[in-house]
């Protein structure tokens, strides 16, 4: 039996023959959205090293196995809620619970349980108020953004972007138990970030989205205003990106670097205005979306190089 | 044969495919594991928050 009928309209009054049954682990892996995960670790990790106290490994890597643990517990219920638009679009639709590997229901349980455990294990290996801003995260995701938001406005991804945003603050209050400007500028980075990053993903996918009723920028403002947009969201992020070294936090060679690494994303989303017709279109889309991933990647790697081995060693 | 696959066949029921089955075994083991290393991480994070002097038996 499929869980799965057209969007909106759900068959949950009975067990699916894949709840019943089951998947195997490598299907509920699946679930956690790990691509997401890794870089959720990533930007957490750099929170917690950048912090100016000194955590225990054993508490940084309970804490980070919790944070991870909760970004991939809140991708199981997206998964969980998204699953009948899932199996339209081709980039979801071998995700389990389409394929019919997972049932809706063992999603959904798999996903409250791991939110649970996470919330309450990063609370009682750090502190509470890490736990409060995992659980909002979590809540943030699953509840304002994949059931409210995403269906609802061409802005889903630009108020969503929060949920990506919080892991490096998470990781500061785990370490520090507060929140400062150092780890509000972390978040601004990815959520100044997100718009750019999905509206390119969105350009060269606008078919998927539309024939799934998702209303992504380019279904409905069209292309040239998300073009625009892309290009305007990449110029504020320039400063943005450069917010850790103005107010001291980072060094000279992240400054540097975010610079560099912010111009090259700047004219990339330059090229993605411009080029409007043809081939080069969704070229420079699928290059700019690419560029991204790198650019966020770079930025978070000189931050927990510097803090986490340079400034240990006395060399930044 | 052990005594699992003496059991009478409950035809009324599911049943699992071998498949199914493999799923199933790998899924408990995977169970297991995670139970394990919670433990293991549990553990070490109240050695790490006790600090030194309970290995040194000073509380």
């Amino acid at each position: 039996m499929s869980d799965v009928t057209a969007i909106g309209q759900r068959q949950d009054a009975t067990l699916g023959a894949a709840d019943m049954v089951g998947g195997a682990p490598a299907d509920y892996v699946a679930l956690l959205k790990p691509r997401v995960m890794s870089l959720v670790i990533f930007t957490a990790l750099a929170g917690l090293v950048a912090a100016p106290v000194h955590v225990h490994p054993v508490i940084g890597f309970a804490a980070l196995l919790a944070i991870s643990v909760g970004a991939g517990a809140s991708g199981a219920l997206n998964m969980w809620y998204d699953r009948d638009i899932d199996a339209i679009m081709t980039r979801t639709r071998a995700r389990p619970i389409p394929s019919g590997r997972i049932g809706a229901r063992e999603a959904l349980g798999f996903g409250l349980t791991l939110s649970t455990f996470a919330v309450f294990t990063l609370g009682v290996v750090t502190n509470w108020l890490a736990a409060g801003l995992l659980a909002f995260t979590i809540f943030f995701y699953a509840v304002v953004y994949t059931m409210w938001l995403k269906r609802w406005t061409p802005q889903n991804i630009v108020i969503g972007g929060a949920a990506g945003a919080f892991p490096p603050m998470i990781g500061w209050a785990a370490a520090t138990g507060s929140i400062s400007l150092e780890s509000v500028a972390l978040f601004s980075i990815i959520f100044f970030w997100t718009p750019p990053h999905f509206w390119a993903l969105a350009l060269f996918k606008s078919g998927d989205y539309g024939r799934a009723g998702v209303p992504m920028m380019p279904n409905v403002k069209g292309a040239a205003r998300t073009r625009l947009e892309i290009f305007l969201y990449s110029l504020l992020l320039v400063p943005v990106c450069l917010s850790p070294w103005f107010i001291g936090f980072e060094g000279r060679a992240y400054g540097v670097v975010a610079l560099v690494s912010s111009l090259v994303m700047l004219a990339l989303a330059f090229r993605v205005w411009r080029d409007t017709e043809g081939r080069d279109k969704d070229k420079a889309a699928k290059q700019l979306f690419a560029y991204s991933i790198l650019h966020l990647f770079l930025l978070f790697a000189v931050i927990v190089a510097e803090h986490g081995i340079l400034r240990p060693l006395g060399l930044a | 044969m052990n005594a699992i696959d003496q059991r009478p066949a409950n035809e009324n029921g599911v049943i699992l495919s071998p498949a199914q089955l493999k799923a199933r075994r790998q899924r408990n083991i995977a169970i297991g594991l995670a139970v394990a290393l919670l433990c293991a991480l549990f553990y070490a994070v109240t050695i790490a928050k006790l600090g030194s002097a309970v290995l040194k038996g000073g509380g």
